[in-house]
Protein backbone atom coordinates (compact mmCIF):
# COMPACT_ATOMS: atom_id res chain seq x y z
CA UNK A 1 0.00 0.00 0.00
CA UNK A 2 2.54 2.62 1.10
CA UNK A 3 4.91 1.48 -2.07
CA UNK A 4 2.03 2.25 -4.63
CA UNK A 5 1.28 5.35 -2.86
CA UNK A 6 5.03 6.40 -3.20
CA UNK A 7 4.86 4.72 -6.89
CA UNK A 8 1.99 7.25 -7.60
CA UNK A 9 3.15 10.70 -5.61
CA UNK A 10 6.90 10.27 -7.48
CA UNK A 11 6.49 8.83 -10.47
CA UNK A 12 3.29 10.51 -12.04
CA UNK A 13 4.68 13.95 -11.47
CA UNK A 14 8.40 12.47 -12.57
CA UNK A 15 6.23 10.82 -15.83
CA UNK A 16 4.54 13.81 -16.66
CA UNK A 17 7.31 16.25 -16.81
CA UNK A 18 9.17 13.75 -18.87
CA UNK A 19 6.42 13.27 -21.34
CA UNK A 20 5.69 17.26 -21.75
CA UNK A 21 9.52 18.25 -22.69
CA UNK A 22 9.39 15.18 -24.73
CA UNK A 23 6.71 16.32 -26.78
CA UNK A 24 7.46 19.77 -26.93
CA UNK A 25 11.16 18.65 -28.24
CA UNK A 26 9.47 16.71 -30.48
CA UNK A 27 7.15 19.13 -31.72
CA UNK A 28 9.66 21.68 -32.39
CA UNK A 29 11.72 19.49 -34.55
CA UNK A 30 9.09 17.82 -36.70
CA UNK A 31 7.74 21.32 -37.31
CA UNK A 32 10.73 23.09 -37.75
CA UNK A 33 9.69 25.59 -35.06
CA UNK A 34 12.41 28.76 -35.01
CA UNK A 35 14.25 28.99 -32.56
CA UNK A 36 13.08 32.63 -32.22
CA UNK A 37 9.28 31.82 -31.79
CA UNK A 38 9.25 28.97 -29.46
CA UNK A 39 12.88 27.09 -28.80
CA UNK A 40 12.92 23.63 -27.99
CA UNK A 41 14.21 22.48 -24.51
CA UNK A 42 17.18 20.75 -25.79
CA UNK A 43 18.15 24.57 -27.38
CA UNK A 44 17.10 26.05 -23.54
CA UNK A 45 18.95 24.02 -21.96
CA UNK A 46 22.47 24.66 -24.04
CA UNK A 47 21.49 28.27 -23.24
CA UNK A 48 21.66 27.91 -19.79
CA UNK A 49 24.79 25.94 -20.06
CA UNK A 50 26.64 28.90 -21.75
CA UNK A 51 25.49 31.92 -19.59
CA UNK A 52 25.35 29.33 -16.61
CA UNK A 53 27.49 31.48 -14.81
CA UNK A 54 25.48 35.31 -14.54
CA UNK A 55 22.25 33.17 -14.77
CA UNK A 56 23.47 31.60 -11.23
CA UNK A 57 24.45 35.03 -10.25
CA UNK A 58 21.49 37.07 -11.07
CA UNK A 59 18.94 34.37 -10.18
CA UNK A 60 20.48 34.10 -6.55
CA UNK A 61 20.20 37.93 -6.78
CA UNK A 62 16.24 37.33 -7.60
CA UNK A 63 15.89 34.87 -4.90
CA UNK A 64 17.68 36.95 -2.13
CA UNK A 65 15.21 40.32 -3.04
CA UNK A 66 12.00 37.71 -3.38
CA UNK A 67 12.70 36.51 -0.02
CA UNK A 68 12.98 39.72 1.74
CA UNK A 69 10.04 40.92 0.09
CA UNK A 70 8.32 38.28 1.40
CA UNK A 71 9.59 37.46 4.78
CA UNK A 72 8.40 41.21 5.06
CA UNK A 73 4.86 40.70 3.30
CA UNK A 74 4.73 37.62 5.78
CA UNK A 75 4.91 39.86 8.85
CA UNK A 76 3.06 42.72 7.83
CA UNK A 77 0.38 40.60 6.78
CA UNK A 78 0.05 38.51 9.80
CA UNK A 79 0.03 41.96 12.05
CA UNK A 80 -2.38 43.23 9.80
CA UNK A 81 -4.48 39.59 9.48
CA UNK A 82 -4.43 40.17 12.92
CA UNK A 83 -5.68 43.29 13.39
CA UNK A 84 -8.14 42.52 11.10
CA UNK A 85 -10.02 39.66 12.61
CA UNK A 86 -9.54 41.00 16.24
CA UNK A 87 -12.08 43.66 15.88
CA UNK A 88 -14.95 44.17 13.50
CA UNK A 89 -14.12 47.65 13.81
CA UNK A 90 -11.06 47.15 12.29
CA UNK A 91 -12.26 44.88 9.54
CA UNK A 92 -14.79 47.04 8.41
CA UNK A 93 -11.98 50.52 8.63
CA UNK A 94 -9.53 48.38 6.50
CA UNK A 95 -11.19 46.23 4.20
CA UNK A 96 -12.12 48.10 1.76
CA UNK A 97 -9.09 50.53 1.23
CA UNK A 98 -7.11 46.89 1.09
CA UNK A 99 -9.40 45.67 -1.76
CA UNK A 100 -9.12 48.37 -3.60
CA UNK A 101 -4.92 48.65 -3.13
CA UNK A 102 -5.10 44.78 -4.27
CA UNK A 103 -7.09 45.70 -7.45
CA UNK A 104 -4.19 47.91 -8.56
CA UNK A 105 -1.77 46.36 -11.30
CA UNK A 106 1.24 46.38 -9.31
CA UNK A 107 3.33 47.03 -12.84
CA UNK A 108 1.48 50.51 -12.56
CA UNK A 109 3.10 50.92 -9.26
CA UNK A 110 6.97 49.48 -10.30
CA UNK A 111 7.87 53.10 -12.54
CA UNK A 112 6.31 55.35 -9.37
CA UNK A 113 8.77 53.31 -6.76
CA UNK A 114 11.82 53.88 -9.19
CA UNK A 115 11.27 57.00 -8.84
CA UNK A 116 11.60 57.06 -5.67
CA UNK A 117 14.09 54.72 -4.66
CA UNK A 118 15.69 54.67 -7.51
CA UNK A 119 17.04 51.48 -10.05
CA UNK A 120 18.23 48.63 -7.89
CA UNK A 121 17.13 46.55 -5.26
CA UNK A 122 14.79 48.48 -3.33
CA UNK A 123 11.59 48.75 -6.30
CA UNK A 124 11.80 45.09 -6.24
CA UNK A 125 11.77 44.21 -2.63
CA UNK A 126 9.06 46.21 -2.22
CA UNK A 127 7.29 45.45 -5.13
CA UNK A 128 7.58 41.71 -4.27
CA UNK A 129 6.09 42.95 -0.74
CA UNK A 130 3.02 44.73 -2.16
CA UNK A 131 1.83 41.82 -4.13
CA UNK A 132 2.57 38.90 -1.66
CA UNK A 133 0.96 40.54 1.48
CA UNK A 134 -2.78 40.48 0.51
CA UNK A 135 -3.29 36.58 0.98
CA UNK A 136 -1.41 36.89 3.54
CA UNK A 137 -3.91 39.22 5.22
CA UNK A 138 -7.12 37.79 3.98
CA UNK A 139 -6.28 34.25 5.13
CA UNK A 140 -5.38 34.88 8.77
CA UNK A 141 -8.03 37.47 9.06
CA UNK A 142 -10.29 34.31 8.15
CA UNK A 143 -9.02 32.06 10.27
CA UNK A 144 -9.25 34.34 13.70
CA UNK A 145 -12.95 35.47 11.99
CA UNK A 146 -13.95 31.26 11.92
CA UNK A 147 -13.30 30.47 16.03
CA UNK A 148 -16.02 28.74 17.23
CA UNK A 149 -18.31 31.30 19.45
CA UNK A 150 -18.59 28.55 21.87
CA UNK A 151 -15.17 28.04 22.62
CA UNK A 152 -14.92 31.46 23.18
CA UNK A 153 -17.46 31.67 25.45
CA UNK A 154 -15.90 28.71 27.21
CA UNK A 155 -12.37 30.30 27.60
CA UNK A 156 -14.36 34.18 28.23
CA UNK A 157 -16.48 32.03 31.21
CA UNK A 158 -12.69 31.17 32.62
CA UNK A 159 -11.84 34.76 32.69
CA UNK A 160 -9.66 34.63 29.64
CA UNK A 161 -8.59 37.85 28.00
CA UNK A 162 -8.68 38.80 24.59
CA UNK A 163 -4.66 37.94 24.02
CA UNK A 164 -5.47 34.47 25.95
CA UNK A 165 -7.90 33.61 23.27
CA UNK A 166 -6.10 34.56 20.18
CA UNK A 167 -2.63 33.01 21.81
CA UNK A 168 -4.55 29.56 22.78
CA UNK A 169 -6.86 29.19 19.91
CA UNK A 170 -7.05 32.00 17.59
CA UNK A 171 -3.62 31.78 16.41
CA UNK A 172 -2.96 27.75 16.51
CA UNK A 173 -6.29 27.45 14.31
CA UNK A 174 -5.09 29.78 11.83
CA UNK A 175 -1.68 28.20 11.12
CA UNK A 176 -3.56 26.58 8.21
CA UNK A 177 -4.90 29.12 6.58
CA UNK A 178 -1.71 30.77 7.15
CA UNK A 179 0.67 28.12 5.35
CA UNK A 180 -2.00 28.14 2.44
CA UNK A 181 -1.71 31.52 1.99
CA UNK A 182 2.76 31.09 1.98
CA UNK A 183 2.36 28.98 -0.61
CA UNK A 184 0.32 31.64 -2.68
CA UNK A 185 2.33 34.56 -1.48
CA UNK A 186 5.95 33.08 -2.26
CA UNK A 187 4.96 32.93 -6.33
CA UNK A 188 3.51 35.79 -6.37
CA UNK A 189 6.45 37.15 -4.31
CA UNK A 190 9.06 35.94 -7.43
CA UNK A 191 6.31 37.82 -9.98
CA UNK A 192 6.90 41.11 -8.41
CA UNK A 193 10.33 41.01 -8.34
CA UNK A 194 11.02 39.90 -11.74
CA UNK A 195 8.52 42.51 -12.34
CA UNK A 196 10.16 45.07 -11.18
CA UNK A 197 13.63 44.10 -12.72
CA UNK A 198 12.01 43.64 -16.33
CA UNK A 199 10.99 47.13 -15.87
CA UNK A 200 13.87 49.12 -14.52
CA UNK A 201 16.87 47.21 -12.67
CA UNK A 202 20.69 46.55 -13.79
CA UNK A 203 20.42 42.91 -12.05
CA UNK A 204 18.70 40.28 -11.73
CA UNK A 205 17.25 37.40 -13.36
CA UNK A 206 14.43 39.86 -14.77
CA UNK A 207 16.88 42.13 -16.43
CA UNK A 208 18.95 39.07 -18.33
CA UNK A 209 15.76 38.21 -20.02
CA UNK A 210 15.00 41.84 -20.67
CA UNK A 211 18.55 41.92 -22.31
CA UNK A 212 18.08 38.32 -23.96
CA UNK A 213 14.72 38.96 -25.52
CA UNK A 214 16.02 42.58 -27.04
CA UNK A 215 18.72 40.45 -28.49
CA UNK A 216 16.35 38.27 -29.92
CA UNK A 217 18.04 35.61 -27.79
CA UNK A 218 14.69 33.64 -27.17
CA UNK A 219 16.34 30.50 -25.73
CA UNK A 220 18.16 32.15 -23.20
CA UNK A 221 14.79 33.95 -21.85
CA UNK A 222 13.56 30.88 -21.50
CA UNK A 223 16.75 29.62 -19.16
CA UNK A 224 15.62 32.58 -17.43
CA UNK A 225 11.75 31.47 -17.02
CA UNK A 226 12.83 27.88 -16.66
CA UNK A 227 14.68 29.14 -13.41
CA UNK A 228 11.82 31.18 -12.16
CA UNK A 229 9.99 27.74 -12.45
CA UNK A 230 12.37 26.11 -10.40
CA UNK A 231 12.62 28.32 -7.67
CA UNK A 232 9.01 28.97 -7.58
CA UNK A 233 8.13 25.03 -7.24
CA UNK A 234 11.52 24.89 -4.54
CA UNK A 235 10.04 27.33 -2.37
CA UNK A 236 6.48 26.18 -2.53
CA UNK A 237 8.17 22.60 -1.63
CA UNK A 238 10.31 24.14 1.04
CA UNK A 239 6.49 25.70 2.37
CA UNK A 240 4.70 22.78 2.34
CA UNK A 241 7.16 20.87 4.36
CA UNK A 242 7.60 22.78 7.19
CA UNK A 243 3.41 23.29 6.79
CA UNK A 244 3.77 19.27 7.50
CA UNK A 245 5.63 20.10 10.77
CA UNK A 246 3.47 22.78 12.00
CA UNK A 247 0.20 21.58 11.22
CA UNK A 248 0.29 17.97 10.51
CA UNK A 249 -2.93 18.23 13.00
CA UNK A 250 -4.73 19.89 10.28
CA UNK A 251 -3.78 16.92 7.13
CA UNK A 252 -4.96 13.87 9.18
CA UNK A 253 -5.40 10.43 8.37
CA UNK A 254 -2.50 10.96 5.71
CA UNK A 255 0.98 11.46 6.80
CA UNK A 256 0.10 12.22 10.33
CA UNK A 257 -2.18 9.08 11.01
CA UNK A 258 -0.37 7.22 14.12
CA UNK A 259 -1.17 4.14 12.66
CA UNK B 1 -37.99 17.44 48.76
CA UNK B 2 -34.26 16.77 46.90
CA UNK B 3 -32.18 15.62 49.52
CA UNK B 4 -29.85 19.17 49.15
CA UNK B 5 -33.02 21.09 50.35
CA UNK B 6 -30.61 22.75 53.34
CA UNK B 7 -27.68 23.50 51.54
CA UNK B 8 -26.77 26.77 51.58
CA UNK B 9 -28.20 28.89 48.13
CA UNK B 10 -25.01 29.47 45.59
CA UNK B 11 -27.10 30.98 42.68
CA UNK B 12 -30.01 33.42 43.26
CA UNK B 13 -31.84 35.13 40.51
CA UNK B 14 -34.48 37.44 41.74
CA UNK B 15 -37.10 39.22 38.80
CA UNK B 16 -34.19 38.91 35.85
CA UNK B 17 -35.20 40.17 32.91
CA UNK B 18 -32.05 40.33 29.65
CA UNK B 19 -32.37 41.67 26.49
CA UNK B 20 -29.91 40.82 23.22
CA UNK B 21 -29.30 44.08 21.80
CA UNK B 22 -30.30 47.74 22.78
CA UNK B 23 -32.85 50.19 21.92
CA UNK B 24 -36.29 49.69 20.12
CA UNK B 25 -34.54 46.54 18.42
CA UNK B 26 -33.78 44.91 21.39
CA UNK B 27 -34.89 40.94 21.77
CA UNK B 28 -36.12 40.49 25.40
CA UNK B 29 -34.59 36.97 25.93
CA UNK B 30 -35.68 36.66 29.38
CA UNK B 31 -38.83 37.80 31.19
CA UNK B 32 -38.67 38.27 34.84
CA UNK B 33 -36.93 34.85 36.08
CA UNK B 34 -36.87 34.22 39.67
CA UNK B 35 -34.85 30.96 40.66
CA UNK B 36 -32.18 29.58 43.20
CA UNK B 37 -30.00 27.01 43.08
CA UNK B 38 -28.58 25.38 46.25
CA UNK B 39 -25.19 24.05 46.71
CA UNK B 40 -24.63 20.51 44.87
CA UNK B 41 -27.55 20.69 43.57
CA UNK B 42 -28.36 19.26 39.91
CA UNK B 43 -30.70 21.60 37.91
CA UNK B 44 -32.00 21.10 34.52
CA UNK B 45 -33.67 23.98 32.59
CA UNK B 46 -35.92 22.43 29.64
CA UNK B 47 -38.16 24.25 26.85
CA UNK B 48 -39.26 24.48 23.53
CA UNK B 49 -36.63 25.76 20.80
CA UNK B 50 -35.08 29.50 21.49
CA UNK B 51 -37.31 30.07 24.45
CA UNK B 52 -33.80 31.73 26.26
CA UNK B 53 -32.44 28.24 27.81
CA UNK B 54 -28.93 29.43 26.85
CA UNK B 55 -29.56 32.74 27.39
CA UNK B 56 -30.02 31.90 30.90
CA UNK B 57 -26.22 30.21 31.08
CA UNK B 58 -25.41 33.16 29.71
CA UNK B 59 -26.61 35.27 32.57
CA UNK B 60 -25.42 33.24 35.18
CA UNK B 61 -21.66 32.61 33.95
CA UNK B 62 -21.77 36.46 33.54
CA UNK B 63 -21.10 35.94 29.61
CA UNK B 64 -24.05 38.45 29.23
CA UNK B 65 -25.23 41.29 32.07
CA UNK B 66 -28.72 41.35 32.83
CA UNK B 67 -31.03 44.25 31.95
CA UNK B 68 -32.92 44.50 34.85
CA UNK B 69 -32.87 42.35 38.35
CA UNK B 70 -30.24 40.97 40.17
CA UNK B 71 -27.82 38.12 39.95
CA UNK B 72 -26.07 36.83 42.56
CA UNK B 73 -23.74 34.03 42.95
CA UNK B 74 -22.36 33.00 46.81
CA UNK B 75 -24.20 36.19 47.60
CA UNK B 76 -21.72 38.44 45.34
CA UNK B 77 -23.90 40.09 42.41
CA UNK B 78 -22.34 39.01 38.95
CA UNK B 79 -20.63 41.44 36.66
CA UNK B 80 -18.54 39.73 34.79
CA UNK B 81 -16.94 36.20 33.83
CA UNK B 82 -17.04 34.10 36.30
CA UNK B 83 -14.09 32.34 37.05
CA UNK B 84 -16.01 29.30 38.83
CA UNK B 85 -17.62 28.03 36.24
CA UNK B 86 -17.04 25.30 33.59
CA UNK B 87 -18.96 25.45 30.58
CA UNK B 88 -19.71 22.11 28.03
CA UNK B 89 -21.53 22.78 24.52
CA UNK B 90 -23.50 20.50 22.23
CA UNK B 91 -20.03 20.45 20.06
CA UNK B 92 -17.67 19.34 22.30
CA UNK B 93 -15.26 22.03 20.78
CA UNK B 94 -11.78 20.38 21.55
CA UNK B 95 -8.97 22.03 20.03
CA UNK B 96 -7.62 19.32 17.40
CA UNK B 97 -4.01 20.64 17.76
CA UNK B 98 -4.17 19.21 21.14
CA UNK B 99 -3.90 15.87 22.77
CA UNK B 100 -6.99 14.72 24.86
CA UNK B 101 -5.31 15.42 28.23
CA UNK B 102 -3.94 18.66 26.75
CA UNK B 103 -7.34 19.75 25.97
CA UNK B 104 -8.60 18.63 29.56
CA UNK B 105 -5.09 20.90 30.59
CA UNK B 106 -6.38 24.21 29.02
CA UNK B 107 -8.52 25.96 31.51
CA UNK B 108 -5.68 25.49 33.69
CA UNK B 109 -3.25 27.44 31.34
CA UNK B 110 -5.89 30.47 31.79
CA UNK B 111 -7.39 30.32 35.36
CA UNK B 112 -5.45 31.70 38.29
CA UNK B 113 -3.91 30.28 40.71
CA UNK B 114 -3.01 27.38 38.05
CA UNK B 115 -1.72 29.58 35.88
CA UNK B 116 1.26 30.34 37.01
CA UNK B 117 2.18 27.02 38.72
CA UNK B 118 1.30 24.96 35.71
CA UNK B 119 4.73 25.16 33.92
CA UNK B 120 6.54 24.23 36.88
CA UNK B 121 4.24 21.73 37.80
CA UNK B 122 2.76 20.38 35.00
CA UNK B 123 3.45 16.41 35.40
CA UNK B 124 1.05 16.83 38.55
CA UNK B 125 -1.61 18.63 36.83
CA UNK B 126 -1.03 16.27 34.22
CA UNK B 127 -1.97 13.47 36.47
CA UNK B 128 -5.09 15.21 37.67
CA UNK B 129 -6.50 15.47 34.51
CA UNK B 130 -5.51 11.91 33.90
CA UNK B 131 -7.56 10.67 36.62
CA UNK B 132 -10.33 12.56 35.80
CA UNK B 133 -10.10 11.06 32.45
CA UNK B 134 -10.04 8.11 34.26
CA UNK B 135 -13.10 8.71 36.12
CA UNK B 136 -15.35 9.12 33.00
CA UNK B 137 -13.83 5.84 31.39
CA UNK B 138 -11.34 7.64 28.85
CA UNK B 139 -8.33 6.27 30.37
CA UNK B 140 -6.55 4.54 27.69
CA UNK B 141 -7.29 7.94 25.39
CA UNK B 142 -5.53 10.51 27.26
CA UNK B 143 -2.22 10.71 24.54
CA UNK B 144 -4.98 10.22 21.40
CA UNK B 145 -5.94 13.59 19.49
CA UNK B 146 -9.57 14.13 19.55
CA UNK B 147 -10.44 13.17 15.69
CA UNK B 148 -9.28 10.03 16.75
CA UNK B 149 -12.48 9.59 19.15
CA UNK B 150 -15.88 8.32 18.73
CA UNK B 151 -18.57 11.55 19.60
CA UNK B 152 -19.29 10.37 22.90
CA UNK B 153 -15.75 10.28 23.65
CA UNK B 154 -15.04 13.82 22.44
CA UNK B 155 -18.23 14.96 24.42
CA UNK B 156 -16.85 13.06 27.82
CA UNK B 157 -13.58 15.27 27.24
CA UNK B 158 -15.38 18.27 26.92
CA UNK B 159 -17.17 17.20 30.28
CA UNK B 160 -13.49 16.81 32.07
CA UNK B 161 -12.25 20.16 30.50
CA UNK B 162 -14.95 22.05 31.89
CA UNK B 163 -14.54 20.11 35.55
CA UNK B 164 -10.72 20.25 35.47
CA UNK B 165 -10.50 23.62 37.36
CA UNK B 166 -12.78 22.25 40.20
CA UNK B 167 -15.59 24.88 39.47
CA UNK B 168 -18.39 25.51 41.83
CA UNK B 169 -20.95 25.62 38.76
CA UNK B 170 -20.71 23.03 36.12
CA UNK B 171 -23.07 24.60 32.90
CA UNK B 172 -24.11 21.70 30.27
CA UNK B 173 -25.92 23.60 26.97
CA UNK B 174 -27.71 20.46 25.40
CA UNK B 175 -24.23 18.12 25.51
CA UNK B 176 -25.97 15.25 24.61
CA UNK B 177 -27.79 16.81 22.02
CA UNK B 178 -25.74 15.47 19.24
CA UNK B 179 -25.12 11.53 20.21
CA UNK B 180 -26.65 8.81 19.55
CA UNK B 181 -29.52 7.47 22.16
CA UNK B 182 -27.39 4.59 23.50
CA UNK B 183 -24.18 6.72 23.73
CA UNK B 184 -26.60 9.20 25.09
CA UNK B 185 -27.52 7.20 28.30
CA UNK B 186 -24.06 6.20 28.65
CA UNK B 187 -23.10 9.59 29.00
CA UNK B 188 -26.18 10.38 31.58
CA UNK B 189 -24.51 7.95 33.80
CA UNK B 190 -21.10 9.07 33.59
CA UNK B 191 -22.27 12.69 34.34
CA UNK B 192 -24.05 11.23 37.64
CA UNK B 193 -21.44 9.06 38.92
CA UNK B 194 -19.09 12.57 38.33
CA UNK B 195 -21.73 14.72 39.63
CA UNK B 196 -22.26 12.05 42.71
CA UNK B 197 -18.10 11.84 43.25
CA UNK B 198 -17.49 16.00 43.36
CA UNK B 199 -20.83 17.23 44.70
CA UNK B 200 -20.59 19.97 41.99
CA UNK B 201 -23.38 22.13 41.30
CA UNK B 202 -25.03 21.35 37.60
CA UNK B 203 -27.11 23.22 35.17
CA UNK B 204 -28.15 21.55 32.59
CA UNK B 205 -29.71 22.85 29.55
CA UNK B 206 -32.35 20.31 27.69
CA UNK B 207 -34.53 19.14 25.25
CA UNK B 208 -34.60 15.85 26.42
CA UNK B 209 -37.47 15.73 29.54
CA UNK B 210 -36.12 11.98 29.86
CA UNK B 211 -32.52 13.52 30.57
CA UNK B 212 -33.81 16.36 33.09
CA UNK B 213 -35.89 13.76 35.06
CA UNK B 214 -33.19 11.36 35.23
CA UNK B 215 -30.55 13.41 36.09
CA UNK B 216 -31.48 16.50 38.08
CA UNK B 217 -33.22 17.52 41.07
CA UNK B 218 -35.42 20.14 39.73
CA UNK B 219 -36.49 20.48 36.60
CA UNK B 220 -37.35 24.09 35.23
CA UNK B 221 -39.75 24.65 32.38
CA UNK B 222 -39.43 27.62 30.33
CA UNK B 223 -42.21 29.42 27.77
CA UNK B 224 -41.71 30.66 24.85
CA UNK B 225 -39.76 33.44 24.45
CA UNK B 226 -39.14 35.49 26.11
CA UNK B 227 -38.14 32.73 28.41
CA UNK B 228 -40.47 33.01 31.87
CA UNK B 229 -40.46 29.79 34.52
CA UNK B 230 -43.34 28.23 33.58
CA UNK B 231 -43.07 25.06 36.35
CA UNK B 232 -40.73 24.25 38.85
CA UNK B 233 -40.84 20.62 39.54
CA UNK B 234 -38.56 18.68 42.14
CA UNK B 235 -37.71 15.58 41.28
CA UNK B 236 -38.13 13.18 44.53
CA UNK B 237 -37.04 9.82 42.76
CA UNK B 238 -34.09 8.26 45.29
CA UNK B 239 -30.40 8.29 44.49
CA UNK B 240 -28.97 6.56 43.47
CA UNK B 241 -30.84 6.14 40.14
CA UNK B 242 -30.52 3.29 37.71
CA UNK B 243 -31.10 3.78 34.32
CA UNK B 244 -34.27 1.29 35.02
CA UNK B 245 -36.22 4.11 36.51
CA UNK B 246 -36.70 5.74 33.50
CA UNK B 247 -38.92 2.81 32.75
CA UNK B 248 -41.21 2.98 36.05
CA UNK B 249 -44.34 4.67 36.21
CA UNK B 250 -43.42 7.62 39.08
CA UNK B 251 -40.34 8.50 36.14
CA UNK B 252 -43.06 8.33 33.40
CA UNK B 253 -45.91 10.44 35.19
CA UNK B 254 -43.14 13.18 35.78
CA UNK B 255 -42.15 13.44 32.69
CA UNK B 256 -45.61 13.51 31.26
CA UNK B 257 -46.26 15.92 34.09
CA UNK B 258 -43.62 18.23 32.45
CA UNK B 259 -44.55 17.67 28.64
CA UNK B 260 -48.14 18.95 29.62
CA UNK B 261 -46.04 22.08 30.29
CA UNK B 262 -44.40 23.05 27.06
CA UNK B 263 -46.24 24.31 24.11
CA UNK B 264 -46.43 23.18 20.73
CA UNK B 265 -49.46 21.26 18.78
CA UNK B 266 -49.86 17.82 19.62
Amino acid sequence: MRLKDAGITVVAPVLFTVLLFALWEAGCKLFAVAPTVLPAPSAIWAAYLQFQKPIIENSLYTLWNTLIGFAIATVFGLLLGIAVGWHKAVYAAIYPVLIGFNSVPKVAVVPVLILWFGVGAVPAIITAFLISFFPIVVNVATGLATTEPELEDVLRALGASKTDILWNVGLPRTMPYLFASLKIAITLAFVGTVLSETVAANRGIGNVMMIASGNFDVPLVFAGLFILAILGVGLYAIFSLIELKVTGWAQRKTEFAMV
Amino acid sequence: MSPRSDAPILVRLDDVTMHYGRGRDAIQAIDTVSLDIRKGEFIAVVGPSGCGKSSLMKLISGLHPASSGFVTVEDRPVKGPLKSVGMAFQASNLLPWRTVVDNVLLPLEIVQPHRSKIRRERAAYKAKAEALLAQVGLAGFTDKFPWQLSGGMQQRTSICRALVHEPDILMLDEPFGALDAFTREELWCALRDIQQARGVTVMLVTHDLREAVFLADTVYVMSNRPGKIVKAQPIDLPRPRDLDVTYTQPFQDLVHELRSHIGGKH
